[in-house]
Parts: structure tokens; C-alpha cells; sequence
């Protein structure tokens, strides 16, 4: 089974590389952009025994810093 | 008397050579190395020293895969019965992710790299690492790096400055750092991670020595105690 595992600064906190994204798509021409958040997808293959609660402490312990950083879990 | 002091080794430190070099150039005793696969470290350390560098190539957060590793175990529970641990830039890295600092240590506000000199306020000249120092004593050390953008949220600053846990701050806008901080000390006092490399200043051969009172500091913390 595949799970995705979302990563995204939290709001408020400055996203120097969004910031850049969004600068550089408009140098590209494009317009209408009002902001833009950089995040991370994390991709597992785990198998039936892996249980919500493991996957939410692999993203507080791991995958996601939470002193900056959201997560959220996806089975797909 | 000898120090005792340890250099932590993580596949991609770079600074740990330098730091060897100063803990030994200050206090007379060759620094003992240690491997990050290490499970212990070596009994009755005086100083625990986590080096600079792109551990473990700053995969996934920058420090993330270090602060996780076998000898970082034992370096929370050395912390936590009160030996001094200083991380200085991927250490101090290692030290946000480990949780022993509070705060994170985003990518820098303007992108790039920056590897230069800066200038920096001594905050706190109470601590272990930084009683060789005036308060608001202005030094210059050296930085290469491209995650320092100190974040913490507001009430955390709050706390930090008014415990007197800032250690360090710059003196000119340097990476995007929340309030300028460069480095923070643990609530105990004898945790101190810092982005500016004081092991790269200790000798006006190296370009300047402002470094230099942070190692004696430390060395000499152990001698009065």
C-alpha cells in the first residue's frame, strides 16, 4: 500500500523558496500569482500492519520538523 | 590537568578537523574523535563538540538524519547530566533537530550561500562558553552557510531573550534570523549552538582570533569548578 505524506510550512512562517518560485515564474511572463509555498512529498510503501498511529509518530519524529512544518497523511 | 573533549563525526562533517585543532590549540589535550555510528561515547567527557558540515547531505531537513543517529542518543543523555555540548552551524543544525535547542534553522532569507565574516554582539557573557567575553562585546567570525535563518515562534523568543539564552546576535542583517539571533543556549546554560564558526577564529594567522575566548572559556569552566 502506498502512503503519501505531505509536508508544508506552516502558515506564517516565511517561505524563502516559494518566494523565489514565485519570482522566477514571473520572470517567465506569468501573471495572476499571488503567492507561492514550497513543500515536500514523502512517498511510502508499507504493508497492513502499519497503522495510523505509526505513520502520524514516523511524521512528528521524522518526516516533518514540527517546530516549522504541517504534515498530512494520505493513503493511496 | 587534561580536558576531555570529543568531536562528533558524521558522514559529511567538514569542521570537525578545525574543531579538533582548537579544542587542542586552547586546551593543551588532543581531542578524542568519535564516529557518528559509535554507540558510546568515551567515558567521563569534559566538552562535547558537534562540528560544521552537510551531515548526511543535509537529506530531508538540514542536521535531521544526524540529530537521529546511534552517538546522538548519547549525546542528549550527556546533555541532560549537564556536559557542555557546542554545535556550531551544521551542529547547531543537529542540535534544533535533536530538540536539545528550541527553533529551527530554515534556509537562508535571500537563497544563497553566504560565507564571509560577520559582525556579532556577545548577549550573554554568564555562560560556560562565553564568560571570557564582555557583555555587548562586538567580535568577527566567520559564517559559511545556507540554512541559518533562525525561526522560532514568538513566545519562544520571548522566553529565550528573557532568560538571557541569546548568545550571540549579528549586528547587521545577516540571513533573515528572527530578531538576529546567531546563537542559543539551552535553559541549563550548557548547550550552545551557534551558526558563525569560532574554531575558524582562533589565531589572527586564520584572519582573526575572536573565536579563541569561547574555547578558553569552556576549558576554563572546568578548571574552577
Amino acid at each position: 500500500m502506498k502512503v503519501r505524506v505531505h509536508v508544508s510550512l506552516k502558515p506564517g512562517v516565511l517561505d524563502p523558496q516559494g518566494r523565489a518560485i514565485h519570482h522566477a515564474l514571473e520572470g517567465l511572463g506569468f501573471k495572476g500569482i499571488e503567492d507561492v509555498r514550497a513543500g515536500r512529498l514523502i512517498e511510502l510503501e508499507v504493508d497492513s500492519s502499519v497503522t495510523d498511529e505509526a505513520l502520524e509518530a514516523m511524521c512528528r519524529q521524522l518526516l516533518a520538523n514540527m517546530v516549522i512544518e504541517n504534515y498530512r497523511i494520505e493513503r493511496v | 590537568m587534561s580536558f576531555r573533549a570529543a568531536v562528533i563525526t558524521f558522514p559529511g562533517s567538514n569542521c570537525d578537523r578545525d574543531m579538533a585543532v582548537a579544542l587542542e590549540e586552547v586546551s593543551g589535550t588532543p581531542a578524542l574523535r568519535v564516529w557518528h555510528g559509535d554507540h558510546e561515547l568515551p567515558e567521563r567527557l569534559d566538552f562535547i563538540a558537534l562540528p560544521g558540515g552537510f551531515s548526511y547531505g543535509d537529506y530531508l531537513r538540514s542536521g535531521a538524519m544526524a540529530a537521529r543517529s546511534h552517538i546522538m542518543r548519547s549525546v542528549i543523555a550527556a546533555a541532560g547530566r549537564g556536559v557542555p555540548v557546542l554545535g556550531v552551524c551544521n551542529g547547531f543544525q543537529v542540535l534544533t533537530e535533536a530538540g536539545l535547542l528550541p527553533g529551527a534553522l530554515m534556509r537562508n532569507a535571500g537563497q544563497h550561500f553566504i560565507c564571509r565574516t560577520v559582525p556579532l554582539r556577545v548577549e550573554n557573557s554568564q555562560s560556560l562558553f562565553t564568560a571570557g567575553y564582555e557583555a555587548g562585546q562586538q567580535l568577527r567570525i566567520p559564517i559559511a552557510h545556507a540554512d541559518g535563518n533562525y525561526f522560532a515562534d514568538e513566545a519562544t523568543l520571548d522566553r529565550l531573550e528573557g532568560e538571557g539564552r541569546v548568545a550571540f546576535r549579528y549586528l547587521e542583517e545577516v540571513n533573515g534570523s528572527a530578531r538576529d539571533i546567531a546563537g542559543v543556549l539551552s535553559e541549563a546554560g550548557n548547550v550552545l549552538g551557534m551558526m558563525p564558526h569560532p574554531e575558524r577564529a582562533i589565531e589572527a594567522a586564520l584572519g582573526g582570533s575572536d573565536g579563541r575566548a569561547l574555547f578558553e572559556s569552556a576549558v576554563r569552566s572546568l578548571v574552577d569548578a
